[in-house]
């Protein structure tokens, strides 16, 4: 019995096969659209500019979603505090300094393996130390911390990349010119580096802004009466808040939750393409 | 001014020098704290019956077997989505694709990527779990499947882009030879191109179960909750419960330093040690890749 | 009168290409001293060595190297002083992603010189030497990289000017550049070395031949002979310095 490839000549193998290829190709891509339309048209009949800034009312039944939104603002506003200037330098250390030795191999390690830990095993380490050790309670600083650490390993590794695109040429140049170290750096590979940080670390915010399990235990919270007012307060949150009125909340309209899904895809959205448009901008640009 | 410029560079040198340590310091960190959380289940329940089958916590049954085949079972079936989807379109772009059809995908697939996993939970619940309820003819659409269709969508973006990775890293002599001596470029992929990439392809397969297994929201929403013993092929119809599900859905009932809640951090120890292994793993497969196409392109 | 002595230097790559051997020369202040020979001699890491770039590979030096009664390989001397005191310039042209005037500044701002008036003064003269200044003086905020080949290397040669060294050292400077752009460069050398020492690998023997006042013949790693241009060009007395500048291997 001759198999199907014997029957065809090689061409005509190949175009079937690449045919093949595009429709799973299709199969892939199909539920990604199909996803994202659906929430798009769900959810636009919800968004208003009250559900955007009222306050929620009726043990969240009604009103706006506004408290969740501020929440996600400021949980990524602390996850970058903490985890851009640390990560930036780390990188900076590997990419700049760092002799190729065993210590050196730890290291990339270490990050490998804090980029692979499951978020809610972060979760779980932000209970233990910042939580409970560090007293900080359920606030706005665990869950920052937390997510912190969690961003780490994407903020370090494209920035290294980042780092080392830059040309080995400019630090002999600058160095040949009476520089130390970490002037060049400072003055002449950060600022050439920029962009691609920069997209480094709008992709981790972003993926830190959707998060939920790490939050779960360390700051975030569903019924709070009132804006957060410190760091030490606990939060609510876009994801969080998606979760529990799709899950745990009898009665809730389904235009509510349509509603949130979308702005939290919409944020999602937006840091996606700051950051292609980042990218691309910079690459045509590129002096070398 | 030399002085003080001299001592500024030491100063930056060594905060420089602290940041690139620090993850080591995280990563200790994160072990300690779960083990100093999590060791006490060994006191407070023996470790056979932690390995046990039945997870009753009200009852005191700590069997955290159900759970570990519930993880497993779920991540498989993502994976038998994930890994063929993944892996051709990564072939696609890497090979076939027109410049087009990569400005189509490249950015699909990276919008797959920052999905949330909880948007993905409540399509699954809105969408998916009907959909398998009434298509399938089940009790329930909370299922291991639905799990299981999530993550493997959820899984797709790390299988193809590490995977296109190794693909566009062989060189290009390997396709020009192929071709020169008469292969069409179909048969140049899958006898010459995807051979060559095969460690990559692994890396990527090994770094997708990481990825699926730590999963947490997405499974959490759409599989049952039910920490049962899945049994045979049946399971994946039927509701069960991930490592991840169980931790996130009852830390925040449990009293502190109950056994219970020990035994919550016992279960982050297995999952921190899980993906331990997978990413060493994961990275000495690409370290050896790399130093053999080292030494052969030297 | 001297003003850098060599004694026995000895380079040796981590990677097991050896560079340097036992090398031993003077080299006369004020004039133009040209390393030349086959690719492989050793003279770009001679030129590395003297402004301590090697310090930024992985490398054995042993040996000496004398400027104004210093032993510039010594671990203990400012090494960022030094690498001001001397200036290089590569085969390619290197604009830094500054404008032209932040390129030729730079060195300076890094010493700590903030002073408008003393850059603005510093940045004419040196632009005026390297014989860019009327060509750019318009448009000194312009990216660097909008310059030709040739203006390019001029402003890495203005760049090194600006903090008014006392050894130029030049590494084929020449080799990316049209004839025109050549003659411009080797015409400012003859210039500058009323007010420097300069040191110069050309990147062939013609170029030697033009420029030199003295001239060392460098064959894999080992100086085989040196002296004043005249003589080594015209009675050459090692049959390999014979052999190379007839052409007969290179």
């Amino acid at each position: 019995m001759k198999s199907l490839g014997q029957l065809l000549s090689p061409n005509q193998t190949e175009n079937l096969g690449f045919f093949i290829l595009r429709l799973i190709c299709i199969v892939t891509a199909l539920p990604i659209i199909a996803m994202v339309l659906y929430i798009l048209v769900r959810g636009m009949p919800a968004i208003s500019w009250t559900f955007l800034t009222a306050m929620p009312s009726n043990g969240m039944r009604a009103g706006g979603i506004f408290p969740a939104i501020v929440g996600t603002f400021y949980l990524t506003l602390g996850t970058a505090i903490f985890s851009v200037p640390l990560g930036v330098a780390a990188a900076v250390y590997l990419a700049e300094y760092a002799p190729d030795n065993r210590w050196t191999q730890l290291i990339r390690i270490a990050i490998i393996n804090l980029s692979g830990i499951p978020s809610v095993v972060y979760g779980l380490f932000g209970l233990g130390l910042f939580v409970l050790f560090l007293h900080f309670g359920t606030s706005i600083l665990s869950a920052s911390l937390t997510l912190s650490i969690m961003t780490l390993p994407v903020i370090i590794s494209t920035t290294e990349e980042a780092l080392r695109s830059v040309p080995f040429s400019f630090r002999l140049v600058s160095i040949s010119l009476g520089t130390t170290r970490w002037q060049t750096i400072w003055r002449i590979i950060l600022p050439e580096a920029l962009p691609g940080i920069l997209t480094g670390v709008i992709l981790g915010l972003e993926r830190a802004a959707g998060e939920t399990a790490p939050i779960l235990f360390t700051g975030a919270s569903f019924y709070l009466p009132r804006l957060p007012n410190s760091p030490l307060d606990a939060t609510m949150a876009l994801p969080y808040h998606l979760f529990v009125i799709s899950t745990q909340v009898p009665g809730m309209p389904i235009l509510i939750q349509y509603g949130t899904v979308l702005v939290l895809l919409v944020f999602v959205v937006m840091m996606n393409l700051a950051a292609t448009v980042i990218r691309s901008r910079a690459r045509a640009r590129r002096q070398w | 001014m030399n002085d003080q410029n001299a001592r500024r560079e030491f100063v930056i040198t060594w905060i420089i020098k602290l940041s690139g340590y620090s993850s080591i310091l995280f990563v200790c960190l994160i072990f300690f704290f779960l083990l100093r959380e999590g060791l006490p289940a060994l006191v407070d329940t023996s470790l056979a019956s932690l390995f046990g089958t039945r997870w009753y916590p009200i009852e005191n049954y700590f069997g955290i077997l159900p759970l570990v085949l519930g993880s497993l079972v779920v991540t498989l079936g993502a994976l038998l989505i994930s890994v063929p989807l993944g892996l051709i379109t990564a072939i696609y772009i890497s090979e076939v694709a027109s410049r087009w059809e990569k400005e189509i995908l490249k950015p699909l697939i990276e919008l797959l990527a920052g999905l949330p996993s909880v948007v993905l939970g409540f399509l699954g619940i809105l969408v998916l779990v009907p959909f398998l309820r009434r298509f399938l003819d089940l009790p329930t659409g909370l299922t291991a499947l639905a799990g299981s269709i999530l993550l493997g969508l959820i899984a797709i973006p790390t299988i193809v882009s590490i995977s296109e990775d190794a693909l566009n890293s062989v060189p290009h002599s390997y396709r020009e030879a192929s071709l020169a001596l008469g292969a069409t470029r179909w048969q140049t992929i899958w006898r010459s191109t995807l051979p060559a990439a095969r460690s990559g392809v692994l890396t990527a397969i090994m770094l997708g179960v990481g990825r699926a297994i730590g999963e947490t929201m997405a499974v959490m929403m759409v599989t049952g909750n039910a920490p049962v013993m899945p049994q045979g092929l049946q399971a994946l119809f039927r509701p069960v419960r991930t490592m991840t599900a169980t931790i996130a859905s009852e830390m925040g009932e449990v009293a502190n330093g109950s056994p219970h809640y020990h035994v919550l951090f016992f279960i982050g120890i297995v999952l921190f040690v899980f993906s331990l292994v997978v990413n060493i793993t994961a990275s000495s497969i690409s370290n050896q890749r790399r130093k053999r196409s080292e030494r052969l392109l030297s | 009168m001297i003003k850098i002595r060599i004694e026995h230097l000895n380079l040796r790559y981590d990677d097991g290409t050896e560079s340097l051997k036992d090398v031993c020369m003077s080299i006369e202040a004020n004039a133009i001293t040209v390393l030349f020979g086959p690719a492989g001699g050793g003279k770009s890491s001679l030129l590395r060595t003297l402004d301590r770039l090697n310090d930024l590979v992985e490398a054995q030096i042993t040996g000496q190297v004398w400027i104004n009664d210093v032993n510039i390989l010594d671990p203990k001397i400012n090494v960022v002083e030094l690498r001001r005191k001397i200036g290089i310039v590569f085969s390619r042209p290197v604009p830094l992603p500054l404008s032209i005037y932040g390129n030729v500044s730079y060195g300076l701002e890094m010493a700590g010189e903030h002073r408008k008036g003393i850059l603005d003064l510093s940045v004419k003269n040196a632009l005026r030497q390297a014989d860019l200044w009327d060509e750019v003086h318009d448009r000194l905020n312009d990216p660097a990289n909008s310059l030709s080949g040739g203006q390019q290397q001029r402003l890495c040669l203005a760049r090194v000017l600006a903090l008014e060294p006392e050894v130029i050292m030049l590494d084929e400077p020449t080799s990316a550049l049209d004839p025109i752009a050549t003659q411009k460069i080797e015409s400012m050398l003859q210039e500058l070395k009323q007010q420097y020492t300069i040191l110069l690998a050309p990147h062939n023997v013609q170029q030697s031949a033009r420029l030199a006042d003295y001239a060392a013949f460098f064959l894999v790693g080992e100086l085989v002979e040196y002296g004043k241009g005249v003589d080594i060009f015209m009675h050459p007395k090692d049959k390999r310095t014979e052999d190379y500048i007839m052409g007969r291997f290179g």
